[in-house]
């Protein structure tokens, strides 16, 4: 066919560009929810699924990260080299953001990674930190969040959240069913927490325990950050497997 | 009819093209502007200044956003809208949807800004919109394209010139593209809030099949449609080969959709995606090189224009620019050098080198050649453009040259290790490194900026003198006849 033919015709131009345009995204892309092992099957001792969605706090505490664009300068993916083993920790694995949605993987580092910084520092380390990093690590060029501290947690659409997540496939449960089947995949004590029926009675309890921001008087978008981070890389017990068990996965 | 001076409609909708011009320059230098403050911040985290709307994690879209699509994307209209009318000798498809484009889109800029600042943002790099702006653009995309198809089934040629196979690869690609990756459920219709319908895996690939498009489709196939109407028309010869452009256009197209995954190379995504993105990233070099051979071997034999035609300097300079980025981009994509540079401030740098170098300075090339022409009159100050050139290029340099110091710098820094086999240095030792290379970034953006307001202002004053001169010729024709 001779290339005059398309450039004489609008329509085939557009037909064949739209072809040639669409194979390489559909190569790539599709198979990646079909072919198994893209995302690890990690289980716990008792063979409950390791990686749980976030609790209700801990969901307001991401959001609160994603709002503040964290991500732009830190990124959550651990890469299986010996100096970001040594620095972060064990490689990050695919299923541990199989319930971020969107990912926060990250391009840049102008921050050290995240993805494992949970139980690393105290709490009152975090809150020092967030509110004026210099404070602690002098050379930082972190911006001071000073309002976090400051500003009273909203939560009352958390059941509006966990349910949007559950349309798109996160397995908080609203019915019975939902609920009985967390059991099994999560235990019983996960199950609770990823109960959208009581949310907010999750929230309120996880914040009052974990007291984040060290003040029990109220619950602020300090506490609900801290709760995330200190989340962040630690439903994986890697001493329980064979050291290059993942790699079969790559 | 004594003073009324019958006006003929314009044989082509040139309106359309001044709005967006205006819009161009006038993103340009807001986008830019932000783009030097948030370097500041970097640099001098003092800059924050505790306020939530404009810490850097707040602002760092608002420049992306505003530079890509504000004065990226209204320099394609511009020219996309001046392109197909000329080349299809034929005016633009009806008005009232141009002006709905113009609005919408303009619309689509603010509301966008405003939310980022608000904190709404999906955290889709270069995608940050929430829902609603997204279904705006959308729907401004879609009526984008139906324009477009509409005005190229009214042409008057035969044959559809080069430049529109690239601007309409460019409507599609971006419509299916913007689509696909914004795919996500709103906690509520009243809240802007929502949640992306992918997570984890295949969020990540869906994520940058988009981004990496967006700078093959919207800041290069489209860019390249720019180049194929400006470059010749400036240089006054025929694109250099017929046949090349052929062979470059459907290999670029093809090719750019399947590289996105070299963003994702040692992560959790499956090896053989981001070893097919390395692969196909070093052949798309080959459709890089040609668009660029093409268009230095039509300004070839115009070399004598260089001495005397400022706007060729920038058209020459962007050439290189995009011969040069498109060399680097392949090699960052190769698994061994990534390691070292993905995370780190050489990719920011090879961004600006295809964004400032090949984008900016294409437009800036192609604008100074549009904006007498749908004026009608010359521009105010040619000197004043030599000075643009200057300030744009000593920018570009410092910029360049300060991210690969600070890039490779950092990646060598967090990957040494001592005698003893431990880590030589701490995370924070990188970023107290990264001080003085970030301080030549921002003087690098300031030196850039400053040129953008350069042009803003030779515009201006060369809009203020068309107006002048019309008058002036309106005046004499009603005296005469007055008269008569």
């Amino acid at each position: 066919m001779k290339h005059e033919r398309i450039e004489t015709n609008a329509g085939l131009l557009i037909v064949l560009t739209l072809i040639v345009i669409s194979i390489g995204g559909l190569v790539e892309i599709v198979p990646l929810s079909f072919i198994k092992g893209t995302v690890e099957e990690v289980k716990t001792a008792k063979g409950y699924d390791a990686i749980r969605p976030y609790t209700p706090l801990e969901l307001r505490g991401r959001d609160i990260y994603q709002r503040e664009g964290c991500y732009l300068c830190h990124s959550q993916m651990i890469r299986p080299f010996r100096d970001e083993m040594l620095r972060y920790g064990h490689y990050s694995l695919a299923a541990e953001s199989q319930y971020d949605h969107p990912f926060q993987w990250g391009s840049k580092r102008t921050g050290p990674d995240l993805a494992r910084v949970g139980g690393k520092y105290s709490n009152a380390w975090h809150v020092q930190h967030l509110t004026a990093p210099r404070s602690v690590v002098p050379e930082s060029i972190m911006p001071n969040y000073p309002w976090l501290e400051k500003t009273t947690l909203k939560y009352e659409d958390i059941g509006e959240r966990m349910r949007a997540l559950r349309e798109v496939g996160v397995p908080y449960s609203e019915t019975k069913a939902e609920y009985d089947a967390n059991v099994k995949r999560f235990g019983p004590k996960v199950a609770k927490l990823l109960d959208i029926n009581h949310a907010s009675d999750n929230l309120i309890a996880q914040a009052e325990a974990g007291n984040y921001d060290g003040d029990r008087s109220r619950i602020t978008e300090m506490d609900a950050l801290v709760a995330y981070l200190q989340v962040l890389g630690t439903m994986v017990d890697f001493s329980k497997y064979d050291e290059g068990y993942f790699a079969k996965f790559r | 009819m004594a003073h009324t001076t019958t006006q003929a409609p314009e044989q082509y909708n040139y309106e359309i093209v001044r709005k967006f011009a205006i819009m161009t320059a006038v993103w340009g230098v807001i986008g830019m502007l932000v783009g030097v403050y948030i370097a500041t911040e970097l640099a001098y985290p003092a800059f924050n200044l505790d306020i939530p709307y404009i810490t850097f994690g707040r602002l760092r879209p608002v420049h992306t956003t505003l530079v890509i699509f504000g004065f990226g994307g209204s320099a394609l209209f511009a020219t996309s809208y001046y392109v197909v009318q000329r080349t299809c000798q034929t005016r633009l498809y009806s008005d009232t949807l141009a002006n709905f484009t113009f609005w919408g889109w303009q619309l689509a800029m603010v509301t966008s800004a405003v939310s980022y600042m608000l904190g709404y943002t999906q955290s889709h790099e270069y995608a940050e919109m929430e829902w609603p702006i997204d279904i705006l653009i959308a729907v401004v995309w879609v009526v984008y394209f139906w324009i477009y198809l509409q005005t190229l089934r009214r042409r008057s040629q035969p044959h559809i010139y080069v430049a529109n196979w690239f601007y309409m690869a460019f409507i599609l690609a971006t419509g299916i593209l913007h689509i696909f990756n914004n795919m996500q459920v709103p906690i509520s219709l009243f809240s802007m809030k929502s949640y992306s319908l992918h997570a984890g895996v295949q969020d990540a690939m869906t994520q940058w099949w988009y981004g990496h498009n967006a700078v093959g489709f919207f800041l290069t196939a489209a860019f390249l449609g720019m180049m194929y109407y400006f470059v010749p028309k400036q240089a006054g010869r025929p694109v250099y080969s017929y046949r090349l452009s052929i062979i470059h256009f459907w290999a670029l197209i093809f090719l750019y959709m399947w590289v996105g995954a070299h963003h994702l190379h040692w992560t959790a995504l499956p090896d053989w995606t981001s070893s097919l993105a390395a692969t196909f990233s070093i052949l798309l070099l080959l459709p890089s090189w040609g668009g660029m051979i093409n268009g230095i071997m039509t300004l070839s034999g115009a070399w004598e224009k260089l001495r005397t035609d400022p706007i060729m300097l920038f058209l020459i300079t962007s050439l290189s620019f995009y011969g040069m980025s498109t060399f680097e981009g392949p090699l960052m994509s190769l698994k061994s050098v990534n390691a070292l540079s993905h995370y780190t401030d050489w990719t920011i740098g090879h961004v600006h080198s295809g964004a400032l170098g090949w984008v900016a300075m294409v437009t800036i090339g192609s604008f100074y050649h549009l904006i007498p022409r749908i004026w009608d009159t010359k521009m105010y100050s040619t000197r004043l453009v030599y000075t643009h050139f200057f300030l744009a290029s000593i920018g570009i340099v410092l910029y360049i040259t300060s991210m690969w110091v600070a890039g490779i710098g950092q990646g060598l820094i967090l990957r040494a290790f001592d005698d003893y086999g431990n880590l030589a240095y701490t995370f924070v030792e990188s970023v107290a490194f990264l001080h003085k290379p970030y301080i030549v970034r921002a003087t690098g953006g300031l030196f850039f900026v400053s040129g953008m307001i350069l042009m803003a202002y030779n515009f201006y004053m060369t809009v203020r003198q068309a107006r002048r001169e019309k008058a002036e010729i309106e005046a004499k024709l009603a005296a005469k006849l007055a008269r008569a």
